[in-house]
Order: structure tokens, then C-alpha cells, then sequence
């Protein structure tokens, strides 16, 4: 990570006072006569997994969008790492919710294909992307191509290509739900593992209750018509118990009813 | 799995040309030739060269129009797709173009190019130039969105995104399109022959019909057919090779 | 495309080219363009003339006809083709060889076999549209859902039901894009059929303003030709979008 002194110095006074990565103030977002997001305001701290969850419609990936620059809010300002977001940027990266691989390139050329854009040589970018690679568990498949992959492989890919950018922010949108239900709860433990060991801040799109409260340090709740955010929770589970226990730990349970109540009249 | 398809294919040629036969020596017409006169008739003029010599006449106009036509094509096909400008003002003539029997210009390029090779190139290119121009522009209209988005999410630039984005994403699309594109190109060089000036398998064509020698006639007709089918079955492996598992991948299974 | 907050309809850019071809032929830059006003003139001259009349009877009664053959002949086909592995394997590689070929090359034996008239131009339409018809519907056929299939044997239904009821039905939106591609080559095929054999239908009128240096009347045959070509192209788009709503739910 190159800083210049005043920036990191900035970004340390930042850190001291709340520690928040990713500060959304005051966004509001219409499509047309449709508000897709109404005033909201949400902070995001850092080294921790968010969960933005609510019924569709709510305008949750329209808030990452905006957060990660794709799309411009109509009022209000996203602060990253304590400067204002104008547009897509190095310190945040993005995984999709169909993963937007290459067909027609390679694991290894998609992997590094954030760094391609970037201009990085071919043999420094290659040789991060084959450690992020062998990160998510993808060694030996280097040559392949997209389609010889499973959607749970494919989405490893767009991971990977994520984490060699760098980036202290990940985006995540839905990215588990177009893989099935056994590759997903493997995916849900590998996350807890990287939010454990990597000192990233992610912000992460479900509208599965039980993903959220399982994976979360914080859980944003949004409400659609007009889009707001209704609750922050906080699981606050104990992971010591190990990933096999917490699905059945009272706590857990007690969330996701709890969760489930406040939704369920929005759902149709 | 393999040999049953290939029998079939044998076996279906066997039984239609079987047919051609029969119906040949019946004769159904005066004017129908038996498979084997023809056959012999294409053999005949094989070994004494006059078919190259034919399709050395027929090819020029045919490639020079399909080339002008492939690059025309895309370039403008790229530039409407890119351009919501451009495709208000040009799109509608290609569309237009490629509803309409355009055959029916042949007459007034005549009058304006008189009967050379311009007429013929230009009939080649109006038939197979809209067909490139459309499959281009709809192509890169319908990149992937979430691919688009992508690159810019890890800080494309637009000229990125065009090279490694849009037209690699549009490419098979556009090369199917220069298929159709050769395929209208093929039926083009030969109207422009039988209609402007007989010339090249076209010349061969006309003056055995004039003369009644119909086993030479069928047989011009059906080299042309088997030269197109051919050339398009050589295009469509290449574009399986190249753009092997393309159109897979970024949809979710 | 948007000008000063209004929308542009999609085809009013030919209103530009309209204007363009107007100034082109108002500046005499050359003989073969008179101006698109004189050209209409000359349209609404010529549009009850008998000579003109008869031209569009001629081309309709072929066009229909070739149309007509080409989906009576090629949806069954197509079906058979969809449902049978063994005679899809055999006639697979015809159509596909049709589908492409250069079918004008095609056109002159039909003028030896079925003569200068009306026969051969049926039939140049008809093989000009049939080919897509059959592998539309044979490719549509092909992907209906197998459970569908399942669901009207369980529940009693003869080889002849299965067709009319289910197997047209399931690939009706393949089917009518089939039609509609198949359409547009046969209004090809027509004026192709009529170029060539030349003594018939716009074929000859075309020969006869041509060689009489008539611009302005040869323009006017034109607009017309094309204006129902896209016309009827886009109102069976029209046809194709309106089911195609099912498409997406079977």
C-alpha cells in the first residue's frame, strides 16, 4: 500500500477516533418517480463483515453500487478511508453476484485481470494472482477456462481476482446465491476465515437471514418503500464454539426469529 | 455414437441423390439430367480446367465485395453500437436494408456502373454488407452489463473496456454475422452473373442452358452450391475453435 | 436517442435521409436521383395505373403462394424433425445446406422444369423461406420442456394431440421467429425469382423503367417494394413479441 505521510497519518487519526472504513451520509437515489434509496446514512467499521439484508427491492445492491462508485447517488456522500467517493477507486473491490468472469480468458488472466487494467507487468501481476490462486483453493487450475469451472469454482475466481487488487474494502453482492446450498456454507466458513486473517472491511449483500447472521459482525437491516434502514444488529455470536455449533447456539436462533418478524411483513 | 451419424449422413446422400438418379432417367423432365451424366459433366470439365477458369471469373467480385463488405461492416456495425447517436441516424437505413429485396437495385447499378466488375462487387456488398453491420452493433449492444461494470468497478478506462471488453464479448456474434454476411455475399456474385453479365460459373450456367446441355449446367450449379456450403462449414469450425465455451461462462449454473 | 429532453422515435432519422435525398435531387448532382418530392409524385401517378396493378397482383399471388407452401410444407417438417432422432439425423444435413446455399444459382433449373411463369417464382419464394422454418421449429420443438411432454402422455394424450396441442403451442415463439426470418428471405426470393425469369410482376416493371431511363418511376416502384417488405417484417416482429411472453414461462 503506497501512502503518501499525511494520508496515512489522516487515515490513523480516522482510525483513533471511531475506526470506520466506509461512511454512507445522507444518499438518497431515485430511478425515475422510484426511490430506490431515501436519506440513508450507515457507517462501516473497519476490519469488520456488514451485512446489508432486507427483502429485494430494498435497494441493497443499489447502496453497494454507490458505494463502490458504479452507480452516482443522487444526494449525500460515501466517505472511504476518510476521502469522498467520486467513482470507482483502488481501495475497494467488487464480487458479483454472477461472478462476470472472462469467458474467454483463463483463471490466471481473470484473476489478474484487475491488475491487467491497472498496468502491472505481466510476471508481477501473475505471480500475485497465482497466490490468491492457491488462496481460494483454485491451485492446478491456472489454465482453465470459466465454463470447464462449477458456479461454486467460478465464484472462488471472481473472489480471487477481488483480493489480488488489494483493496482494504470487498464488496460483496449476493455472491453466493447462484452457487448451491453445500458449495455455500463452505464459502460462508472460507469468509469468516478471511475476515479472521485478512484486515479488510466487508460489506456484504444476502437476502438469506441465517448467511447474515451467521457471517456478520453487524447486520444492517433495510426496509423497502421508501428504502431506510430500519435496524442495525449487532449477533455479536461467540465463533470460539466452532462453525459446527453456531448454527444451533440460541443466540443464533433467537436473531434470526427475531430478524424474520421485523421482515416478514414486507415479504409477499 | 459417432459412426451412426456418419452413416446417416452417407446414407441420406445416398438416398437423395439415389433419387436425383431415378428421377433422371425416368426422365421426369427433358431438362433433368441423370446424377451420373452430371457428375460426369463436372468431371469433364474438372480435368479440362474450364471450371477454374470459371470460378477464377466468378471469385473476384465475390471476395473483393465480402471484403469490402466485412470491413465496412464492422466498422460501422461497431460505431452504431457504441453510439446512441449514431444508431438513431444510421441504424434505421441497415435495418431497412436488410427487410428489403435489395436485388431489386440491380438495374439502376447497371445503368449507373454499367455491366463490369463494379456492378457485381457493388451486389455482393448490398447483400451482405447490412447483415455485418446489424449482428455487429447488436453485439456490442448486448455485452454483458455485469462485465462491463466489472472493469470499471477495477478501474478500466473506455479504450479497456472497447479492447478487452466489448469486442472480445461481441466477437463470435460478429463472426457469425460475417457468415450470414458470406452466405448473402455467395447468392449476390451469382445473381449479379445471371442477371448483369454472364460471366464465371454464371457464363456456364446461362450458355449450357442456351445449348440444352443440361448434365453440364447441373453440374455448374452444383459445384457453387457445394463450394458455398463448404467455405461456410470451413468458417463455422474455425469460429468453433476460436471462440470455444464463449458463450458460456458468465451465466450462472 | 434523446434531443433537448424529448425522445426521438427510432425511425425518424429516416426523415433526415428523406431530407437529404430532397437536396441531392433538387441540385441535379446526377440524372440517376430526382428529387424524392417528384419521386412521390410520380408514385401516386403510377400507384392506379394497370400497368402497376398488375405488377403487385403478379408479385402477391407469387409471394403468398411461396409463403404459404413454405409453412404448410416446412412447421410439420420441422416437427417431425424435432420429435424423430432418425429422420432428423437424415434431413439435418440438407437443410443445413440449404439454409446457406446460394440459391439463385437454383433459380435457372426451375426456369428449364416449371417454366417462365408463375410456378417457378412460387416455387423460388417458397425454397427461399422454407429452410429457416423448418430448423426454427425443429430447434423450438427440441427444447420444450420434457416434463410438458410427460405431462400430456400421463394424462392420455394421442400422437395427434401431442401435436396440435402440445408441441405447436410449446414452440410457437421459435416457430413464428422462424416464419418471420423465412418471410423476409421469401420477399427476397420473389423479386430474385422476378429479376431473373424478368417478364413478370415488378421483375419487368423494374426492366421496363430501367431501359427507358424512367428515374423517378423507378425510385417510386422501389419505395413501395420496400416499405411493405419492412413493413410486413415488422409487424410479424410484432406477431413474434407478442408471444414471446410465454417464451420466458414455459
Amino acid at each position: 500500500m503506497v501512502m503518501s505521510q499525511t494520508e496515512s497519518a489522516f487515515a490513523d487519526a480516522q482510525s483513533l477516533e471511531q475506526d470506520i472504513a466506509v461512511s454512507v451520509q445522507g444518499v438518497s437515489k431515485n430511478y425515475g418517480a422510484v426511490e430506490a434509496l431515501k436519506n440513508m446514512s450507515l457507517d462501516f467499521p473497519r476490519g469488520q463483515l456488514t451485512s446489508l439484508l432486507g427483502p429485494s427491492g430494498c435497494g441493497k445492491t443499489t447502496l453497494l453500487k454507490i458505494i463502490a462508485g458504479l452507480l452516482k447517488s443522487d444526494t449525500g456522500k460515501i466517505i472511504v478511508n476518510g476521502k469522498p467517493v467520486t467513482g470507482p477507486g483502488p481501495n475497494r473491490a467488487f464480487v458479483f453476484q454472477d461472478f462476470a468472469l472472462l469467458p474467454w480468458a483463463s483463471v490466471m488472466r481473470n484473476v489478474a485481470f484487475g491488475l491487467e487494467l491497472r498496468g502491472v507487468a505481466k510476471s508481477e501481476r501473475e505471480d500475485k494472482a497465482a497466490k490468491y490462486i492457491n488462496d481460494v483453493g483454485l491451485a492446478g487450475f491456472e489454465g482453465a477456462y470459466p465454463h470447464e469451472l462449477s458456479g461454486g469454482m467460478r465464484q472462488r475466481v471472481g473472489l480471487a481476482r477481488a483480493l489480488s487488487v488489494d483493496a482494504n474494502v470487498l464488496l460483496l453482492d449476493e455472491p453466493f446465491s447462484a452457487v448451491d446450498e453445500q458449495t455455500r456454507r463452505k464459502f460462508q466458513e472460507d469468509l469468516l476465515a478471511l475476515v479472521a486473517n485478512e484486515n479488510k472491511t466487508f460489506i456484504f449483500v444476502t437476502h438469506s437471514i441465517e448467511e447474515a447472521v451467521y457471517c456478520s459482525d453487524q447486520i444492517a437491516l433495510l426496509l423497502p418503500r421508501p428504502s431506510r434502514v430500519h435496524e442495525i444488529i449487532r449477533p455479536n455470536i461467540n465463533r470460539a464454539i466452532g462453525v459446527e455449533s453456531i448454527r444451533r447456539a440460541p443466540e443464533y436462533l433467537d436473531i434470526v426469529d427475531q430478524i424474520w418478524a421485523s421482515l416478514r411483513a414486507y415479504v409477499e | 455414437m459417432k459412426h451412426r451419424s456418419l452413416l446417416l449422413k452417407v446414407l441420406s446422400a445416398l438416398l437423395v441423390f439415389g433419387a436425383w438418379e431415378i428421377a433422371g432417367r425416368i426422365p421426369v423432365s427433358y431438362a433433368f439430367p441423370t446424377f451420373i451424366e452430371s457428375m460426369t459433366a463436372l468431371a469433364r470439365m474438372t480435368f479440362d480446367g474450364s471450371i477454374f477458369v470459371a470460378y477464377a471469373e466468378t471469385l473476384k467480385p465475390l471476395i473483393t465485395g465480402v471484403a469490402i463488405s466485412t470491413v465496412l461492416g464492422i466498422g460501422f456495425g461497431l460505431w452504431i453500437g457504441l453510439s446512441t447517436r449514431f444508431e438513431w441516424l444510421f441504424s434505421p437505413i441497415f435495418i431497412v436494408m436488410q427487410a428489403a429485396p435489395l436485388a431489386a437495385l440491380i438495374p439502376l447499378l447497371v445503368m449507373v456502373y454499367g455491366i463490369g466488375l463494379t456492378s457485381k462487387v457493388f451486389v455482393v456488398c448490398i447483400m451482405s454488407m447490412p447483415v455485418i453491420v446489424l449482428s455487429t452493433s447488436s453485439a456490442v449492444r448486448n455485452t454483458p452489463a455485469s462485465m462491463k461494470e466489472m472493469a470499471k468497478s477495477f478501474l478500466a478506462k473506455d479504450r479497456h473496456i472497447l479492447l478487452k471488453i466489448i469486442i472480445p464479448a461481441a466477437s463470435p456474434v460478429i463472426f457469425s454475422g460475417l457468415r450470414l454476411g458470406v452466405s448473402a455475399g455467395f447468392i449476390g456474385a451469382i445473381l449479379a452473373e445471371l442477371k448483369i453479365t454472364p460471366t464465371g460459373v454464371g457464363d456456364i450456367i446461362s450458355y449450357s442452358r442456351s445449348i440444352a446441355d443440361y448434365p453440364s449446367m447441373y453440374a455448374a450449379i452444383f459445384s457453387i452450391i457445394l463450394l458455398a456450403v463448404l467455405f461456410l462449414n470451413l468458417l463455422e469450425k474455425t469460429e468453433n475453435i476460436l471462440f470455444k465455451g464463449n458463450d458460456r461462462g458468465y451465466v450462472s449454473d | 436517442m434523446w434531443f433537448k429532453g424529448y425522445k426521438l422515435p427510432n425511425m425518424s432519422s429516416l426523415l433526415i435521409w428523406g431530407l437529404l435525398w430532397e437536396i441531392t435531387g433538387q441540385l441535379e448532382l446526377t440524372f440517376f436521383v430526382p428529387p424524392l418530392s417528384e419521386v412521390f409524385v410520380t408514385l401516386f401517378n403510377i400507384i392506379g395505373t394497370p400497368a402497376f396493378t398488375k405488377a403487385l397482383y403478379e408479385t402477391a399471388v407469387a409471394f403468398l403462394g411461396g409463403v404459404f407452401f413454405a409453412i404448410v410444407i416446412g412447421i410439420p417438417i420441422g416437427i417431425f424433425m424435432g420429435r424423430n432422432r432418425l429422420l432428423d439425423e437424415l434431413l439435418l444435413p440438407w437443410v443445413n445446406i440449404f439454409v446457406s446455399a446460394p440459391l439463385t444459382a437454383l433459380v435457372p433449373v426451375l426456369m428449364v422444369l416449371f417454366g417462365f411463369g408463375l410456378k417457378s417464382i412460387i416455387i423460388t419464394t417458397t425454397l427461399f423461406g422454407i429452410w429457416i422454418i423448418i430448423l426454427n421449429t425443429r430447434a423450438g420443438v427440441r427444447q420444450i420442456n420434457r416434463s410438458l411432454i410427460e405431462m400430456s402422455t400421463s394424462f392420455g394424450a394421442s400422437p395427434m394431440d401431442a401435436f396440435t396441442k402440445v408441441y405447436f403451442w410449446a414452440a410457437l415463439p421459435e416457430i413464428l421467429g422462424g416464419v418471420r426470418i423465412g418471410v423476409i428471405r421469401a420477399v427476397k426470393g420473389v423479386i430474385i425469382g422476378q429479376l431473373l425469369i424478368s417478364i413478370v410482376g415488378f421483375g419487368a416493371l423494374f426492366e421496363l423503367y430501367a431501359s427507358n431511363f424512367l428515374m423517378s418511376h423507378f425510385w417510386a416502384v422501389l419505395i413501395v417494394l420496400f416499405a411493405l417488405a419492412f413493413t410486413i417484417s415488422e409487424f410479424l416482429g410484432y406477431l413474434e413479441r407478442k408471444v414471446s411472453y410465454y417464451a420466458a414461462s414455459r
